[in-house]
């Protein structure tokens, strides 16, 4: 694979100057010219890839303006199904074992490194980034996968809590996943901002809907093909493409949506979407309104790899029991 | 092969032979069923004819050349010869951890050394079945456990502190946690991969290098490790690996660039290296010995508590630290309780370490099945009766049948002193308080069981109870995220979880 290609391989106009290229050389008399096989971006709901039921798709640009893919437009219709898988896998991951869920967390990073090129030029062609931009991305991506699996048997022992309480009981508090949380993800950072969004969640156990970036949504798509083929149980994950004005606010008032992730969320929209979230008391992760979502660095480790966003989406359980004979 | 077919078809005549009375199974019902020969294959594991130290990163002979021998105690058969340590390839193995601990594994950030842990983890869990058999060969547990618990724990600890390793800030906070430098590790010959990874797996994530000695009874899975740090591209002299006998562990405790020992195995032999250290700097971790008393309530499970109280005891042939040695049974069941226990013994297979059925395998070593042996001759010659089902052991192998003692009093050698083999003292209490006085009379503070459906006196029981681990209606669980470790002489420091981090960090101010 050419290491510059300014759209990298998804890109149509890269492929479209190969095209040209080898229409012209087979003119010259060589090898006629291999027609590539373009991907089909769909959704990814309750472990499979759907279209939208609603059949309608939106054109993706490369950050240059040229034209990379259609993408899936999801619909409301496709926002519930995905909330109703979500809700339905979320007994059978949130009653994984931690370390279990943090193997499965590290076979994500363990995918996500052998098809490291891919992404690269995903990423390259999505945010109209240097290649070497774009791998700083994608490696970190996958340690940042690495660091939250760390976390699956941890957070538990760092939240938690025994308590001396002044009677004889024995009382202690563990932390349990929300259910099923929302996450509308970061707008800029089509891949590192997403996984850094969506790992938190995870590794508490809770299920979540995540809305992909609207105008750089194609790595988001790909990078469900990895949750797909990593253990990660159908469901868990469950991804869309579409416009933010549409989905957010279903998203937000959906009343079997536990929790919310607005780090995304487009600043106008912002109070509506909070307004919505509070008709059931949903959990809301908000970003600051001091942090600008497309300037945020997702690259740096300290600001951008927090154990209170996995905090964010667990529940505290406190557990009386008596001491005697 | 042959001898281990003929142990097997012994252990099959002398199943079929019995009677159903003897199995306490009424008129008319079925004798139970008898078992073909299940041996796991050894062909997964390639011994070598003779194995180094590992240090540096390589492989290298004993500087004076000399050696020793690993048996397979299920056929007293030699299995590899294996290079003897001397002072001076400590020294070799102690400068090698430094120089990596200074110039590459230290200075390392932590999300780098986590990915190395992973890699680790990694490579046990899929040579899993070649560890596994290595190591019924070398220790004579039975190949089920090895299969199920030795072998994914081990794998389990290194992936836990994996992901500690860039996460230590959490594990201190407000604190800055750094490595201590150079740990000398001892390991016991009872659970030899497992409590290398108890040792190496937090001294690594803290970022230490070490200098590790596996018990001279069973070094192989320790050497077939040093092919697993290859593997994962470890830096060299990160993990180093030292067999000998104790002396060799002794001068590695003695030498003075190592900052920190930790031990696991007897108390003798952990008061020694305790003295070895005094006046020094080096930090010290102890896992010692144990009696841990097993106490069931009248009001509990009985079928349930006779399995835990069976897994207690002849878990890997009852040469555990933490084994549930001292039965206390309230007065108004030991009656039924030892009746089922006594049913239950005699279903359990003894022998051929490698067969899938085989509950109780080889004593690790001829002088070990010798000190078992007479310390039950001491409960019979003080009055203790004993019970053993009637059991053909294999001719060949250092075998003990599982042994049970009623009528034990306090005072009987066989209630104080560490058997480390599957010998069981059945003692009585009538209330709360006297199984409390009775559990706690004893030296050791390992661990301890309690048996009842009553929560509040789990509870209430645990709490009194001297002991560092204490199972509630289970017995001989571990987990890497939970700290094991003992009171009184049966060490300090914990192991596992969070607090096992603490071994392996110097705290310094933000």
């Amino acid at each position: 694979m050419a290491t510059r290609r300014p759209a990298g391989s998804a890109g149509r106009s890269g492929a479209s100057r190969a095209v040209a290229r080898r229409a012209q050389a087979a003119a010259d008399g060589a090898a006629p010219a291999r027609i590539a096989v373009r991907k089909t971006y769909k959704l990814f709901v309750g472990g499979a890839f759907p279209r939208s039921e609603s059949g309608r798709s939106y054109l993706v640009s490369a950050a240059d303006g040229s034209p990379l893919a259609n993408a899936s437009r999801a619909s409301r219709k496709d926002l519930r199904d995905a909330v109703r898988a979500a809700r339905k896998a979320f007994p059978g991951w949130s009653g994984r074992t931690a370390m279990n869920r943090g193997q499965v967390l590290y076979r994500v990073a363990e995918l996500l490194e052998g098809r490291r090129e891919q992404f690269v030029a995903e990423v390259a062609a999505a945010e109209g980034v240097r290649d070497a931009a774009a791998r700083a991305a994608v490696d970190r991506s996958i340690d940042r996968w690495v660091w939250y699996a760390g976390w699956a048997d941890k957070i538990g022992q760092v939240l938690g809590s025994s308590n001396p309480v002044a009677a004889p009981y024995f009382n202690f508090t563990i932390p349990e996943p929300t259910g099923v949380v929302g996450i509308v993800a970061p707008e800029t950072s089509s891949l590192l901002g997403l996984v850094s969004r969506l790992a938190p969640p995870l590794v508490a156990g809770n299920a979540v809907v995540v809305l992909a970036s609207e105008t750089r949504p194609l790595p988001a798509v790909t990078l469900g093909e990895v949750l797909a083929t990593s253990d990660v149980p159908g469901g868990v994950v469950n991804l869309l493409t579409g416009y933010r004005s549409e989905l957010v606010p279903v998203l937000a008032g959906h009343a079997d949506v536990d929790a919310l992730d607005t780090w995304g969320v487009p600043d106008p929209m912002r109070t509506d979407i909070e307004l919505l979230a509070a008709d059931d008391v949903k959990r809301v992760l908000r970003r600051p309104t001091t942090v600008s979502e497309s300037r945020f660095d997702w690259l740096d480790d300290r600001a951008a790899e927090r154990p209170e966003w996995i905090a964010a989406f667990l529940e505290m359980k406190t557990v009386w029991h008596p001491i005697g004979v | 092969m042959t001898a281990m077919a003929t142990d097997s078809e012994t252990s099959v005549t002398r199943t079929g032979a019995r009677s159903p009375n003897s199995w306490g199974l009424g008129d008319g019902q079925a004798i139970p069923w008898e078992y073909a020969p299940a041996p796991e294959a050894r062909e997964i594991v390639t011994l070598k004819e003779r194995y180094g130290l590992f240090i540096g990163g390589r492989d290298v002979a004993a500087s004076d050349g000399s050696t020793f021998v690993s048996v397979d105690p299920s056929t007293e058969q030699p299995l590899a010869e294996v290079a003897r340590a001397t002072p001076a390839d400590i020294d070799k193995a102690v400068r090698a951890a430094r120089r990596a601990q200074r110039r590459a594994w230290g200075p390392l950030p932590g999300k780098e050394r986590a990915k190395y842990l992973f890699r680790i983890a990694r490579i046990l869990q899929e040579r899993s079945r070649e560890f596994a058999v290595l190591e019924s060969m070398d220790s004579g547990k039975p190949i089920k456990e090895s299969r199920d618990v030795d072998v994914p724990l081990a794998a389990a600890h290194f992936w836990y502190y994996a992901g500690w390793a860039d996460k230590l800030d959490y594990a201190f906070p407000g604190r800055v946690a750094r490595p201590l430098g150079v740990a000398a590790q001892i390991i016991p010959w009872n659970f030899p991969l497992l409590m290398l990874a108890w040792k190496i797996a937090p001294a690594l994530a803290a970022g230490n290098a070490v200098v590790l000695k596996p018990a001279s009874t069973t070094p192989l899975s320790a050497l077939l490790f040093a092919d697993v740090c290859r593997q994962a591209d470890l830096p060299p002299g990160v993990v180093n690996i030292v067999p000998g006998p104790g002396e060799v562990g002794m001068s590695l405790v003695m030498h003075p660039d190592v900052d920190k020992v930790a031990f696991t195995g007897s108390t003798e032999i952990g008061k020694k290296i305790q003295r070895g250290v005094a006046g020094t700097d080096k930090a010290l971790t102890l896992e010692l010995g144990g009696k841990a008393a097993n106490i069931v309530f009248d009001d509990a499970p009985l079928d349930q508590a006779v399995e835990g109280i069976v897994n207690g005891i002849y878990f890997n042939q009852g040469e555990v630290c933490c084994a549930g040695s001292r039965l206390l049974a309230q007065e108004s069941i030991v009656e039924p309780l030892i009746e089922k226990l006594k049913d239950r013994l005699s279903t359990i297979r003894v022998g051929d370490p490698l067969d899938k059925n085989t509950d109780v395998g080889a004593i690790n070593s001829k002088s070990q099945l010798e000190k078992i042996s007479e310390l039950v001759q001491s409960g019979v010659d003080e009055g203790a009766e004993m019970y053993q089902p009637a059991c053909d052991l294999p001719e060949r192998g250092y075998f003990f049948r599982p042994t049970l003692f009623t009528n034990v009093a306090q005072s009987h050698r066989i209630a104080r002193e560490e058997i480390f083999g599957p010998v069981l003292s059945v003692l009585t209490f009538r209330t709360p308080d006297e199984a409390v006085e009775k559990a706690n009379n004893t030296a050791y503070g390992l661990s301890a069981g309690i048996w009842t459906e009553k929560g509040s006196r789990i509870l209430n029981m645990a709490s009194r109870m001297r002991a560092g681990v204490v199972w509630a209606n289970t017995f001989n669980r571990f987990d890497p995220t939970a700290p094991f470790g003992g009171y009184k002489e049966s060490g300090f420091g914990r192991e596992g979880g969070m607090h096992g981090l603490h071994a392996y960090v110097r705290l310094e101010d933000r």
